[in-house]
């Protein structure tokens, strides 16, 4: 049974689907009360995938392999893609994310006024997809989840959005559909060129110094020059996932219209897709290449967090401001993966499940101002410490957790991702450092506007949150605490797993 | 020997049972459409086609797995290739009867409908044909009886201003192509002296090296511009947007999946038979290739990439839905080009696998169009505006469709656009494979267009849309074949490789 607890864990969202296509249309209460369950059952299985994790394996645990489609290619030989389910440290953790943040979008999407139950059943598909792409050992299983993500999101995008919503869900649609097609290209060759589709058989034949790839004149040698532009095209597809500037532009529409449960998936999961597919795919098949490219993924890391600090300081709108800091934040995620060791590996990853806990809570956040508020304008907007204090005081506590406070996840994140790039390049780390600063400056900007001062008289009698609205709060602010005061319960899993890949790309170092 | 009979009474003519078949039930429907009375309901007679199209799949099934038999000198062959594709003519026009029961209505737009079922079951027996023989008489033969049945059928709905306008352009368009492909075809029979596949292989490749080459690339491009037509690909595309648009919409999925099947059929059959033998050496690397695989495939990849790109980027612009599904048409014949133009051994599997998917999501897919266009009076993209509200699950269904031309997963048309990728990959041939996912996601594009009308548009009413039984047959089974086929492959994969094998299309059969 163990063998199939990764299948039964991805396709447990499914159940919900399952109950609400039962349910009738016209029972919001019901509809949703399902929807929310349903995230339960991942989010549990998760917590005891979490609990039985054997933190000292290196390798993928509770693999399950089955045969799906043999592509005959003559009398006696085929092209076998496999069913290959597997997890180690360095897609658990992010499993574990996608479960919470499934169930905290979740219950906030109780506030969806329309088309309940289309809307969870995309929500749980998406839930799957995530989940899929995360515990996928199979690069055609990879991409497959991967675009299970991409078409529920654009009906979730164009139907319960705000008014640009189809435009909005378009250039999500497209830009992400792009970074698929180019991924697929890869894939493809891959699989021609090594006959598997196995994520660690092809580390292991493009890495290994006995495989025939790398034994130059031999029949097979892969050049370096073809494995450079496989990487570059990968490190293209994810760099729309990502999103690395500047192809972030759909960010930014996703990020102002979508709604606030959606928003969350999105920026709490679906763009640490792309650092994960990096470190696992990029860092993995070709380490020489990461660790030659270092100092650019690093300028790329660095353009990302000052460019989009920079222009979250510009921004009166607290949802852009979110989405280019989203865009900063994501720029530390590089850093970590350009120091090539370990600890920025570490980094990184605690800086894509910091990132996802705190945007998934600060965009609730912003999206309840903005409902009682009618507006999300830092000018329009101030003084609302006053009509609802617990908003205000989590939306504080947010923000400081965002600006790298000690004792918050986003600062042991920060530290770790500089810390490991400070190791390997120094002069880089320290322009990027700068980005932190500018952080601190635009957070505390919009925080003081939007909680101090002066309240506005339309503002004075909005009410505070309510208990049902507050779980989402108290559950991803604990978790932001608990990372932040005591992190070894992320990163002990992934110390072995780290390790390997990085001794991977030590094989090659300089 | 019979003396009366001679020879011909030796064939073993079962092997023709299949078109015998549709030839009897045709015969059969224009005498009872005779001897009807004038007002009577002729929508038995559909029904009728319908069992002999079943019967003629029976039979076709019952010949599959058979060694290679070929009648009369090759003019009439059992291969794996022809059952292939007769299966699929079959199935489309099984597909097309059952749209077409709730369509043609006598009072309202086809007068005389009695005609219409029986040029259908010749049209597919034009089909049969030319997926059948290994002769270019036969083959045109069958080439031309598929399409003067389609130009009647295009011009059905005899007092439709625009229907008149676009059968007329089909005719004249189509009968340039056709005077094209003979003309080429001519030039092979003066060369060779023989119009039998197999004899011009053996001796087309000592004419080529003889100093007719340039001849011999003359009549592959004059036919293959001509064929082109058929399968509306660049550079005889030009008719499709307005025939599809002007054509009652069951023949438009007709012309859309058919007879864009049997051009195939009969571009494959043509050049790979005709071309395998010729061998060029490349005078730099000192290397031996096939012609059909080295100069003329990059001819072919270029039509290709061409009806990816042009059928792509002028559909994003269109607003009638069926001149958007002409274009689309125009994008698939390009996909499914791009197999021959890396000719493996995966060619047939890939192209007919190919054509499984995209048979569903078209024939599907023009139901829905058909009941919309019916109910709101108009072929514009609008028209489906808040169709989930109206009809949830025939929105659903049409999502799926869309999904599987887009190629996205989980669908059939995913998968067979994997399938294809995989060969032009492995052949290297990436700027193909690039044009094929590029234009794939501008695809996106105008097919998530009608999703976004569907789903995200008010529609003019809520009141549910009543969908007639056989249409309803029709959109269930396909969207059921479209989703399994995206999820389990294998079955259809395996099906078709072990009964289709690809090599029996070079054998040249068991002579009597």
């Amino acid at each position: 049974m163990a063998n199939y607890f990764l299948t039964i864990l991805t396709f447990s969202p499914l159940l919900g689907v399952l109950l609400l296509a039962f349910v009738p249309k016209n029972l919001p209460g019901t509809i949703k009360a399902i929807g929310i369950l349903a995230t339960l059952v991942p989010l549990v299985l998760a917590l005891m995938l979490y609990t039985g994790f054997d933190s000292a394996a290196p390798g993928l645990q509770l693999v399950q392999q089955m045969n799906w489609i043999n592509i005959p290619l003559g009398p006696e030989q085929s092209l076998p893609i496999r069913f290959e389910m597997g997890i180690d440290g360095l897609s658990m953790p992010l499993v574990l994310l996608t479960t919470i943040i499934s169930t905290m979008a979740a219950i906030v999407g109780l506030t969806i006024d329309k088309r309940w139950k289309a809307f969870y059943v995309l929500f749980l598909i998406v839930e799957m997809g995530m989940l899929g792409v995360f515990t996928a050992a199979n690069l055609f299983q990879l991409f497959i989840f991967f675009e299970f993500t991409i078409i529920p999101m654009f009906f979730m995008l164009g139907i319960w959005g705000y008014v640009d919503r189809e435009k909005a869900a378009f250039k999500f649609l497209l830009y992400n559909g792009i970074g698929s097609a180019i991924m697929l290209i890869v894939f493809v060759i891959l699989f021609v060129l090594t006959g598997t589709l196995n994520i660690a058989k092809i580390a292991e034949l493009f890495t290994s110094p006995m495989s025939p790839f790398n034994v130059p004149d031999v029949q097979g040698y892969l050049s370096n020059s073809v494995r450079l532009g496989l990487f570059v095209a990968l490190l293209l597809a994810f760099a729309i996932k990502i999103p690395i500037v500047p192809f972030h532009t759909w960010m930014l529409k996703t990020y102002q219209e979508g709604h606030p449960a959606v928003i969350m998936i999105s920026s709490g999961v679906l763009i640490k897709i792309g650092g994960y597919a990096l470190i696992r795919l990029n860092a993995g098949f070709f380490p020489q290449w990461m660790n030659e490219l270092a100092a650019f993924i690093a300028v790329l890391g660095v353009i990302n967090i000052l460019y989009g600090a920079v222009l979250a300081l510009a921004q009166d709108e607290l949802k852009q401001m979110l989405a280019y800091s989203s865009v900063s934040h994501m720029g530390i995620v590089l850093l970590g993966i350009a120091a090539v060791n370990a600890q920025g590996f570490q980094g990184a990853i605690f800086q894509m499940i910091s990132h996802g806990l705190i945007a998934a809570l600060m965009f609730y956040l912003v999206s309840l101002v903005h409902e009682r508020a009618g507006t999300s304008n830092i000018r329009e907007l101030g003084g609302l410490a006053k009509s609802m204090p617990i908003i205000s005081g989590i939306f504080l506590t947010a923000m400081m957790a965002s600006a790298g406070l000690p004792g918050m996840s986003g600062f042991i994140s920060e530290f770790m991702a500089f810390v490991g790039l400070f190791g390997s390049e120094p002069a880089i780390a320290a322009v990027g450092a700068l980005g932190i600063i500018l952080t601190a400056v635009y957070l505390l900007r919009a925080t003081l506007a939007t909680t101090f001062g002066p309240t506005r008289a339309e503002h004075e009698n909005l009410a505070d949150a309510q208990a049902i609205e507050v779980v989402p709060m108290v559950v991803l602010l604990s978790l932001i605490i608990l990372i932040g005061v005591y992190p070894a319960v992320l990163s002990e899993p992934l110390q072995a797993t780290l390790q390997t890949i990085a001794s991977g790309i030590g094989g090659f170092s300089r | 020997m019979n003396s009366k009979w001679g020879v011909l009474a030796e064939y073993d003519w079962s092997v023709m049972s299949p078109e015998f078949t549709i030839l009897g039930v045709a015969t059969l429907l224009s005498l009872i459409d005779l001897l009807m009375g004038k007002k009577a309901d002729r929508r038995i007679l559909a029904w009728i086609g319908l069992a002999g199209v079943i019967l003629a799949g029976y039979f076709v099934i019952r010949n599959t797995g058979h060694d290679v038999v070929s009648i009369m000198n090759d003019m009439y062959r059992l291969d794996g290739f022809a059952n292939a594709f007769k299966l699929i003519f079959l199935s489309g026009v099984a597909f097309v009867l059952l749209i077409s029961i709730s369509y043609i209505d006598e009072a309202r737009n086809v007068p005389y409908s009695g005609e219409y079922y029986y040029l259908l079951l010749s049209a597919l027996l034009g089909a049969m044909i030319m997926a059948s023989s290994a002769d270019l008489i036969t083959l045109f033969v069958g080439l031309e009886l598929l399409s003067i049945s389609s130009y009647i059928l295009v011009g059905t709905r005899k007092h439709n201003i625009q229907t008149n306008e676009s059968a007329f352009k089909y005719v004249v368009s189509g009968g340039i192509a056709a005077a094209i492909t003979l003309y080429g075809m001519s030039f092979i029979y003066g060369v060779t002296g023989s119009t039998n596949l197999y004899t011009i292989a053996e001796r087309l490749p000592d004419k080529f090296s003889g100093g007719f080459d340039l001849l011999i690339y003359l009549a592959f491009f004059l036919m293959i511009v001509g064929l082109a037509f058929k399968v509306s690909a660049v550079p005889f595309h030009m008719w499709a947007p307005d025939v599809y648009q002007g054509a009652p919409t069951p023949i438009t999925a007709f012309l859309s999946v058919v007879s864009k099947a049997a051009g195939f059929a009969i571009i494959l059959r043509v050049f790979i038979v005709i071309f395998i033998n010729i061998v060029t050496v490349d005078a730099e690397l000192g290397m031996y290739q096939r012609l059909i695989a080295g100069k003329l495939a990059i001819y072919i990849s270029i039509i290709a990439a061409a009806s990816m790109i042009i059928g792509n980027t002028l559909a994003l612009r269109q607003v009638n839905v069926k001149r958007m599904m002409a274009y689309s048409g125009i994008a698939q014949a390009g996909y499914l080009l791009v197999p021959l133009a890396s000719l493996t051994d995966l060619l047939l599997d890939q192209t007919v696998f190919y054509l499984v998917a995209y048979l569903l999501a078209n024939m599907g897919a023009f139901a829905v169009i058909m009941i919309v266009n019916r109910d709101q009076q108009t072929e514009e993209l609008a028209g489906f505006a808040g169709l989930y509200h109206r009809a949830p699950w025939l929105s659903i269904a049409m999502t799926f469709f869309l999904l599987s031309l887009a190629g996205i997963p989980i669908s059939a048309g995913f998968f067979g656009k994997f399938y294809i990728f995989i060969s032009a990959v492995g052949l290297m041939k990436y700027w193909l494979a690039g044009i094929m996912l590029a234009t794939s996601v501008v695809s996106y594009y105008y097919y998530f267009g009608i999703i976004r009308q569907m789903y995200m548009r008010p529609g003019t009413t809520e009141s549910p849309l009543r969908v007639p039984a056989p249409i309803a047959v029709v959109v269930l089974l396909t969207c059921i074949g479209t989703v399994v086929i995206g999820v389990m492959p294998d079955p259809v994969i395996q099906y078709i490789h072990t009964n289709f094998p690809f090599q029996q299309i070079l054998e040249s059969g068991s002579k009597m």
